[in-house]
Formats: structure tokens, sequence, C-alpha cells
């Protein structure tokens, strides 16, 4: 595909139907919104379509002779459609509604141009390098929309992962680590260095691991849990696992895993409780003597 | 050649690691350390390994050998300030070390020994971040 077609009378032709384009080209562009539609969005439409019209123009009389999107003459209408593509993407657009947008303004602006050109070999063309410049400009934006959602999907990702491995102290000297949702492996990396982390600042030697939160422990999580484990125990500090459902005890037995070695209870309260009697503290009622009655499970 | 102090602290011996050990070392750490518990009947070892950055198979290795020696010579080691990062690095290359026990400072490490002591020998093992036994 040459990049370098005269792009002749275009400029001249979007100029001076600016206007009747910019309505034409709003009007399908609502009608193909559907029942979506609703006033706030038009306006944005409205308001875009005009930006665009005006950068399109320009960069197609500072291009001269160029047709290729990639010039500097270019400049100020990829940057344009990049901003609007990125926000489309985080708005929640699909791809087609976004290089919709520039596809859409094909039909109108090649009736201008059928009116304008009365010879057919200079009409043909000049649709071919029309059609040329919008095509490279809809894959423009398809471009920026992917890299906009990757860029959504990738800050989600760290979100999660920051989110859903706190680390948080019980007691003096005990931690506890509720895990929610799969461990994979790059998740119990970041589960074992903040436990560990964790362990270093606030000096604590017993560490809580809460697995209620895990839908299913298999070989690959059971590993990851006695790696944790074993790096805090060389680290000085104890490791106790609770929240063990009676399907993943089954689970846990039926795969052959290996938890010796590892305290484990059925609850974060019998955890807690084990941790502190190891610490040598005990919980007692204020009015009268003996630990308080356990609450009913 | 250069030598890791090893310093006495009424029945234990404390030895600080502050540069990064190449084999050599640890080999002359080993000899050294064997000898001065032969030497003073020390009851416990505490080696502190804060300030080590990088720790290899080898090293991991020696740690389990000195450990397993001093046992032999009725003494209890105790590995103290072992780095996250350094943690995980020897389990991921399979050395657990499950004869040596641990604890977070020497201060602690000091403690668990001492606990040992006035506890008698055949206690040792049931108490703190021994890991291994859960009660109940």
């Amino acid at each position: 595909m040459s990049t370098t077609a005269a792009v002749g009378r275009i400029p001249d032709i979007v100029q001076r139907h600016e206007r009747e384009l910019l309505a034409e080209w709003i009007q399908l562009q609502i009608a193909s919104m559907g029942f979506q539609r609703d006033r706030g969005r038009e306006d944005e439409l409205t308001d875009q379509s005009r930006r665009f019209l005006r950068h399109f123009t320009g960069s197609l009389q500072a291009g001269g002779a160029s047709a290729d999107i990639r010039t500097p003459a270019w400049a100020e209408t990829r940057e344009f459609l990049g901003d609007l593509s990125r926000s489309r993407a985080t708005q929640g657009y699909s791809p087609t509604e976004t290089a919709g947008f520039i596809f859409s303004l094909k039909q109108p602006l090649f009736a201008r141009m059928r009116q304008e050109l009365r010879d057919s070999d200079q009409l043909a063309e000049q649709l071919w390098t029309a059609t040329m410049i919008l095509d490279q400009l809809g894959l423009y934006t398809t471009e920026v929309y992917l890299k906009g959602r990757d860029e959504v999907i990738r800050r989600q990702e760290t979100e999660m992962t920051e989110l859903s491995t706190p680390v948080v102290e019980l007691w003096e000297g005990v931690l506890a680590l509720p895990v929610i949702g799969t461990l994979d492996s790059s998740r119990a990396q970041t589960v074992m260095e903040n436990l560990l982390q964790k362990i270093v600042e606030t000096g604590s030697s017993y560490a809580i691991i809460d697995i209620t939160g895990v839908p299913t422990v298999d070989t690959l999580v059971a590993q990851h849990l006695l790696k944790t484990i074993a790096a805090a125990r060389l680290m000085g500090a104890e490791c106790i696992i609770s929240g063990i459902r009676p399907q993943i005890a089954q689970t846990i037995v039926h795969l052959g895993v290996e938890l010796q070695g590892v305290a484990t209870k059925s609850t974060l309260a019998d955890a807690f409780a084990i941790a502190l009697a190891r610490r040598g503290l005990t919980v007692a009622s204020l009015n009268g003597a003996g630990p308080p009655p356990r609450p009913a499970r | 050649m250069e030598r890791i102090p090893i310093l006495k602290m009424g029945d234990c011996l404390l030895v600080t690691i502050q540069v990064d050990m190449h084999d050599r070392l640890a080999m002359t750490l080993q000899d050294d350390l064997t000898s001065r518990i032969a030497e003073t009947r020390a009851r416990g070892v505490v080696i502190d390994i804060s300030s080590l950055e990088v720790v290899d198979s080898f090293i991991g290795r020696i740690l389990a050998n000195i450990a397993a020696m001093a046992r032999v010579l009725d003494a209890e080691t105790v590995v103290v300030g072992m780095r996250p990062a350094v943690a995980i690095t020897l389990v991921e290359l399979g050395l657990s070390l499950p004869g040596v026990r641990t604890a977070l400072n020497v201060e602690r490490g000091m403690d668990l020994i001492r606990r040992d002591d006035a506890a008698g020998p055949e206690a040792a093992g049931s108490a703190e971040s021994s890991s291994g036994r859960s009660q109940g």
C-alpha cells in the first residue's frame, strides 16, 4: 500500500463543507448509538466530532502531499484520537464503537466528494486516498483502545494483589494473614514476601495463616504454603494454619500433602488462643476467675 | 587469613557473621567453632546472620553441618536474624535446615538457649519456635 498518494482536493472539500459534514456525521453516529442514547453522551459526541474535524482539516492541510498518518503533520490528530480512545476504553465502550467514530465519517465525506469531483478517474483516486487515511486513523484508535484496556487490566491486577494480602498484627508478637482468593504462583510470592517483611518489622514470633477465604487447596497451593512456613521458620517465627474447612482437609489427605510439623486449627480464634498460650499469655474475665466462656460455634 | 570472631558469653558462643561468606571462610568457621565448643564446653551457639545478604547452597549446608556437629558436642545451635530474601532463597533451593533452630534476633536466641538449659535437656524442642510440635 502506497502512502504517498496526494491528498489533492480533500482538505479543500472538507473545509468548505465542514458544517454539513459535521451535522451529517453526528446524525449518523447518534443513529448508530441506538437505545443507549442520552443527552449527555450526545453533547459529548458533538464536541468530540467538532474537535476531531478541526484537527483533521489542519493535518490534511499541513500534511501536503503526504497521506501517511505517522508524519508529524498528523501528530495533533493522533494525540486527540489517542485521548479519545483511552477515555472510551475506561468508559466501557466497545472497540467497534470506538473505531466506528472514524469510520462513520466516510459516508458523509464521500458524498461530498462525489458532488465536487466530476471526473471519475480523479474521484476514484481521491476516494482511495481518503479511505486510506480514515482506515489508518480507525486502526490507530483500536490500537490505542487496546493499550488503554491493557493498562486498566494491569492496574487492577496489581491493586488486587496488593489489596488481597494484608498482614495484620493481632497482638504484640502475633501476626495474622487472612488469605482470600486463589493462590497462584505470583500471588503466593507476594504473600510470602509481605509476611516475612512484616515479621522482621514487628519482630513477631507467631504468624497465623488463615485460609478460610481460599476456595480450593491443590498440591501447588499446599506447596506454596509449606514454603512460606519453612521460610518463616528459618527467620525464627512459627506459623499456624487456620480456617481449614472439612472439604479442604479431605483434599489435603487425598493429595497426600504432608502437613506434619505444622500446627493447624479450624478457626482463627483457636489459632490465636494457641499463639497466646505459647507466648505465655492468657485471656481472663474481669469479674471472675478463669477464662471467658468460648462463643458457641 | 581472615577469621570470623567467636565471642563467649557465659555458656553461649556468639558468632556474628558480618562479611560475605565465601566457601573457605565457612570451612574455617566450622573448624574454629567446633574446637571452641569443645574447649569452653559451651551449651549453646548463637549464629547471627542478620547482615548476610547472600546465602548459597554451600553456606546453607555448612550451617546445617555446624548445627549437627554442635549437637554431637552437646551444644544447641540457634541461627538468628535471617533476612526474608535469604529465607526465601534457601527454601527455593530446597534447604529448610530441619535440624537448625531459629530465632528473630540475638536476644531471643539467647533466651531460647537459656530456657532450654533451665528446663533440662529433655525439654529442649518444645519451647518457642521449635516448629514441629502442635499442641492439640
